[in-house]
């Protein structure tokens, strides 16, 4: 929490009582312009939206109304009736809440107020807990998940009762995920059991603030009036430059090795500087280099969510107390907690998005009066474009957060248990509390009748397990849940979060012979996946180290230290933004205009202007697509520059309608801007020679049968099915340590999903893993937006070689193998090898 | 991302398989022919295994009515795996017309499950089994044997030089055909792996690959495969799209 000391003129600070002007005056400040507004009309009854940048504020001004009410109310003299919280506040981070508690402990003991303050996160103790639901605080700090389980109780109205206030902080940040979609369900349930209660929304700058304000209040058949706004802008404009270099822009690639050396000179001439990167495969490969570099011992840190948490924590002191120079960080770091005095940002490879990098450049210098620095490093030539079409649109205040979205099925199947667990519930009642929650206002009574089915029995047509239904109807016709056991479950199920399987990685000692010590420094976590497909003696990055892989031991990852410097899997992928559609837009229109061009680095610059030449530039709105024979290989590239998965979808959908088309396509690959895909015939010849017919091949009729027969086999709609099965309570996570080793107690989603669609392809678990993957991993959605864009669009150059454009995906080929589809031709190259053995 | 591990992505294959193979009765010309003991198999890639000179079928872990053993304590899989599973043993039956029929355990994922198997599913086992004999060999999961089912059950069974029972024996593996561990493999070439379940067999002991759909699989590397094979001699067979795959372990990540 940042208190300003500047002061704010013209607004009347009266609604203020006694120890707060008291406090402001003994500390020189005053409040600011919209701490007041806020208050004063928060105090006059309406829900609120505060929309600030970093620094303004933000966090004070959400609690003043809640503080000052309890200053009014004073203390609940003892012996008095059980009191249940008077304000709730929801922050998407754990560590969010404890860094608000310590910042608002201060001004309330400062004050001398008596109110009291406690956090409640899964770290907190069950004691702590226990006591917390017969003795609440007046403030209680929390996660979207602990208010699922606190209402999921059967004590739920008694603590929400006394409700005033519900703060919710980052609010454009947990709106858009699952996680929000719970919230919502939760806080539509806290209006019946306090229907008084009034929220305040504290939120970054978005697209459509009037979403996040409908999203405050009740919607459903008779919607309250949207929250009030509250819209702080300004500050002093940041002060961004893309980096100069000397070196040479690579083609591709997004390591941006080529900059280690300025990004190096930049941390020297400044106090501490926050280096952002979008992978945690970059964070590594950056630290790696930046410690290679480091000749004057610089303290710089690496801080990415897969370490371990005592590790990250280390860095998080080191971090506030000022003791670091840099920190190497993903989005971990993203969100607001304070991390001490950063005067500089550097922000390595594309934005990915212009809210994104205004957020990210917001951490510097949290203070609003003085302009941020920071400096765009492009990992390459594309991503050049983007950083300027960024920067661009972050001068113009351009908002590309993505929109909420309706919400999804398998968090209601979640949220409808959990109801269950609190007291048996009215189907009518909680349909019409359901459609209140912004993101389900939407929902048709048939779809939550199938979900209250889905909850009960699975919701199968074959209708086998009703004597096993976790809830039953009562003779009043209320559900209720069968056992205490179907509770237990629930509470252990909660949340929206699916980690994907993952295995401790431990340093151990390798002695000459070879064997492994035991014990060891316990470095973070690794996907299981990424494991698999080491074998001993392979090296790869991790910890911001060089590690030897030995072997999986119980359920841990066994590496040794290496004195190899080049690690010999390249990628550890970790998440991947996509492009957002806007900045995708402005990168299509930078191209399309020359003049626009100017702004670029001359090595940039002459290779748009050789593209002209060689090949064309297409415009806006028009989808080039170059063929052009390689090696032994023909090629066709599409410009589409709609993001990576929709590239990924398109490119599978494309090699299917190929295959059929006679071109003999061998594979593809997919960058943010562009899809290559390569054959063995010549596809070029074929379009030439109406053989084939490009609007026939980029047709949306692909999204229809060949996006079907796709999905079935798809590898990555059965990760997205795994999630929907986790999240909607079909089967139950893992618990570290529940497990048992040897045999497996589990079965495998990938399984359970063959068999549903081979058997109920209809099945509402599968309809609702089709609408994630629409939006989610496959994108789908944006990719039928482009097909019907390009329509009557496409303008196709055949070449005799390759062009300065297609450069970058081409050096792509090979580095990454789409997730396929199963490979008989692999056992079958393994099986002859024992033939030729046999006969040799 | 390298390489992408492919997890069960038989299954599928397996379930489409059965739906065609149900009109075809000839031995398909993808299964192995091995040799155990001195006793002839052939290794299906439905996932069962005839042996010619006794007329016998073995398939292994079945696991039938996991859906059901699942519901039961409140996670409500899809009640489809029994019949998904029974369609694929009726393909292989129909392929091979045994004389005799062993279920090497784990025929039930949960004591009750043979005793609350829905009527039409018990109609499907009863006519497989018409004019045939059956075993049920008891598993870990099933140990009291199967309730008003044709055939007998049993916790070992001696016969033709062979020894059939449920879990591997750790004293002595010569001339046993066993299941329980559900073994499979991984097969690496350059930039792939594939994962498939197999019938793992050093030419002295055989292990059966996992029959039930919703039966997982335990990597031949894992430690509870370890000591069970002389693995200079161990192949694995792994189930492919329509024919079997062997490959010596040693030779399994090129």
């Amino acid at each position: 929490m940042d208190l300003i000391e500047t002061p704010s003129p013209g607004r009347d600070a009266a609604t203020l009582p006694r120890p707060f002007l008291k406090w402001f005056a003994e500390k020189g400040w005053a409040p600011r312009a919209h701490q007041l507004e806020l208050l004063a009309r928060a105090q006059g009854g309406e829900n609120m939206l505060l929309i600030a940048p970093t620094g303004a504020g933000k966090t004070l001004a959400g609690f003043l109304p809640s503080l000052t009410d309890l200053v009014h109310r004073g203390k609940v003299p003892p012996g008095s009736a059980f009191t249940g919280i008077h304000t709730l506040y929801i922050s998407p981070l754990k560590a969010l809440t404890v860094d608000i508690e310590r910042n608002l402990m201060k001004p309330v003991t400062e004050m001398g107020l008596s109110v009291t303050v406690e956090n409640r996160t899964g770290d907190t103790s069950q004691s702590k807990r226990q006591r917390q639901k017969l003795n609440p605080p007046d403030i209680l700090l929390t996660t979207p998940e602990q208010v699922a389980l606190l209402l999921a109780n059967k004590e739920a109205e008694r603590f929400f009762k006394d409700l005033k206030y519900v703060v919710l902080d980052e609010l454009h940040s947990l709106v858009t995920s699952k996680r929000g979609h719970l919230l919502s369900l939760g806080l539509a349930r806290i209006r019946r059991h306090a229907p008084g209660m009034q929220t305040i929304g504290l939120s970054a700058t978005v697209a459509d603030p009037m979403e996040l304000q409908r999203w405050l209040v009740p919607q459903g058949e008779n919607p309250a009036p949207p929250a009030g706004l509250v819209h702080v802008t300004g500050g002093a404009a940041p002060n961004i430059s893309i980096l100069g270099t000397e070196s040479r822009i690579p083609w591709g690639g997004h390591v941006s090795a080529y900059a280690i050396a300025d990004v190096y000179r930049e941390i020297r001439n400044h106090g501490t500087t926050l280096i952002f990167v979008n992978t945690r495969f970059q964070a590594e490969f950056l630290f790696q280099a930046l410690w290679n570099a480091n000749d004057d011992n610089l303290a710089i840190a690496l801080h990415h969510g897969s370490l371990d948490a005592g590790q990250r924590r280390k860095v998080e002191a080191a971090m506030a107390e000022n003791r670091l120079r840099a920190v190497v960080a993903t989005s971990t770091l993203d969100m607001g907690i304070d991390w001490g005095d950063i005067d500089l940002v550097i922000h390595i490879g594309a934005p990915k998005g212009a809210s994104r990098l205004a957020q990210r450049i917001g951490r510097a210098n949290h203070r609003m009066d003085e302009p941020s620095k920071a400096i765009l490093v492009p990992g390459n030539r594309f991503e050049v474009m983007e950083c300027q079409a960024a920067l661009d649109a972050n001068y113009l205040g351009a908002q590309d957060t993505p929109p909420v979205g309706e919400g999804a099925l398998d968090v209601l199947a979640q949220h409808v248990l959990g109801m269950a667990c609190a007291e048996p519930f009215d189907p009518l009642e909680l349909y019409d509390e359901i459609i209140s929650a912004s993101p389900y206002a939407g929902l048709s009574w048939e779809m939550f009748e199938r979900i209250v089915d889905f909850v009960a029995t699975g919701g199968y047509a074959l209708r086998a397990y009703e004597r096993y239904a976790k809830i039953r109807k009562t003779p009043e016709g209320k559900w209720r849940v069968s056992n205490p056991h179907v509770a237990q479950q629930y509470r252990l199920n909660i949340g929206t979060i699916v980690e994907a399987t993952e295995l401790n990685v431990r340093l151990v000692r390798r002695s000459a012979t070879g064997t492994l010590g035991r014990g060891g420094m316990s470095l973070g976590k690794v996907e299981e996946q990424f494991l698999e497909q080491l074998r001993p003696g392979d090296t790869f990055l991790f910890a911001g180290k060089v590690l030897r892989f030995e072997t999986i031991r119980e359920n841990e990852c066994l590496v040794s230290t290496t004195y190899s410097t080049d690690p010999m899997i390249p990628a550890y992928a970790g998440a991947k933004f996509p492009l957002t559609t806007y900045l995708a837009d402005q990168v299509r229109s930078m191209l399309a205009d020359p003049d626009r061009w100017d702004v670029l680095p001359d090595q940039v610059h002459d290779w748009l202007a050789i593209q002209r030449e060689r090949s064309m530039i297409p415009k806006r709105d028009e989808l080039l697509i170059e063929t052009f024979p390689r090696g032994k290989r023909f090629f066709m590239i599409a410009y589409c520059f709609e993001g990576r998965l929709a590239h990924q979808t398109l490119g599978m959908l494309l090699t299917r309608r190929l295959e059929r088309a006679g071109a003999r396509p061998l594979g593809f690959v997919a960058t943010d801007y562009s899809l290559a895909v390569y054959s063995m015939n010549d596809m070029g010849g074929m379009i030439a020679s109406g053989r084939m017919n490009l609007s026939d091949l980029f047709d949306e009729d692909m999204l229809g049968d060949d996006l079907e027969a796709w999905l079935a086999e798809s590898y990555l709609l059965k990760r997205t099915f795994r999630n929907c099965a986790i999240i909607s309570g079909l089967i139950e996570r893992r618990h570290p340590g529940k497990e048992k080793t040897g045999r497996q107690v589990t079965v495998s989603t990938d399984l359970i999903y063959d068999v549903l669609r081979t058997h109920e392809p209809d099945h509402i678990l599968l309809e609702a893993t089709r609408r994630d993957a629409a939006t989610g991993l496959l994108d789908i959605g944006r990719l039928g937006d482009m097909l019907a864009r390009i329509k009557g669009h496409i303008t196709h150059r055949d070449l005799d070689r390759v062009s300065p454009l297609a450069v970058p995906i081409m050096l792509e080929i090979g580095k990454e193998t789409v997730p396929g589809e199963a490979n008989d031709a692999v056992l079958e190259e393994a099986a002859e090898e024992l033939i030729a053995e046999a006969m040799g | 991302m390298r390489s992408a591990m492919l997890r069960d992505d038989d299954l599928l294959t397996r379930i489409g398989l059965a739906a065609r193979t149900l009109s075809t009765t000839a031995a398909p010309s993808g299964a192995e022919e091995i040799v155990v003991h001195g006793v002839s198999a052939v290794c299906d890639p439905l996932g069962g295994l005839y042996l010619p000179e006794l007329g016998m079928l073995v398939v292994s872990d079945l696991h039938l009515e996991k859906g059901a053993a699942f519901a039961r304590r409140g996670m409500m899989l899809p009640p489809y795996d029994t019949i998904a599973t029974l369609n694929i043993l009726s393909a292989v039956i129909t392929r091979y017309d045994p004389k005799v029929v062993v279920s090497l355990g784990d025929n039930f994922h949960d004591r009750k499950g043979s005793q609350l198997l829905p009527d039409d599913l018990r109609a499907l086992i009863t006519s497989m089994a018409r004019g045939r004999d059956w075993i049920w060999i008891n598993g870990n999961h099933d140990p009291d044997g199967t309730v008003d089912l044709p055939g007998i059950s049993t916790d070992e069974l001696l016969y033709g030089g062979l020894v059939f029972r449920h879990e591997p024996s750790l004293i002595s593996g010569k001339g046993e055909v066993a299941g329980h561990l559900h073994p499979s493999a991984t097969v690496r070439r350059r930039e792939k792996s594939v994962r498939r379940a197999c019938f793992a067999s050093d030419g002295q002991r055989l292990l059966m690959p996992a029959f039930g759909v919703f039966a997982g699989g335990l990597d031949l590397n894992h430690k509870a495969m370890h000591g069970l094979f002389d693995r200079e001699a161990l192949v694995a067979h792994l189930l492919g799209r329509d024919r079997i795959y062997s490959v010596r372990y040693g030779n399994l990540i090129g």
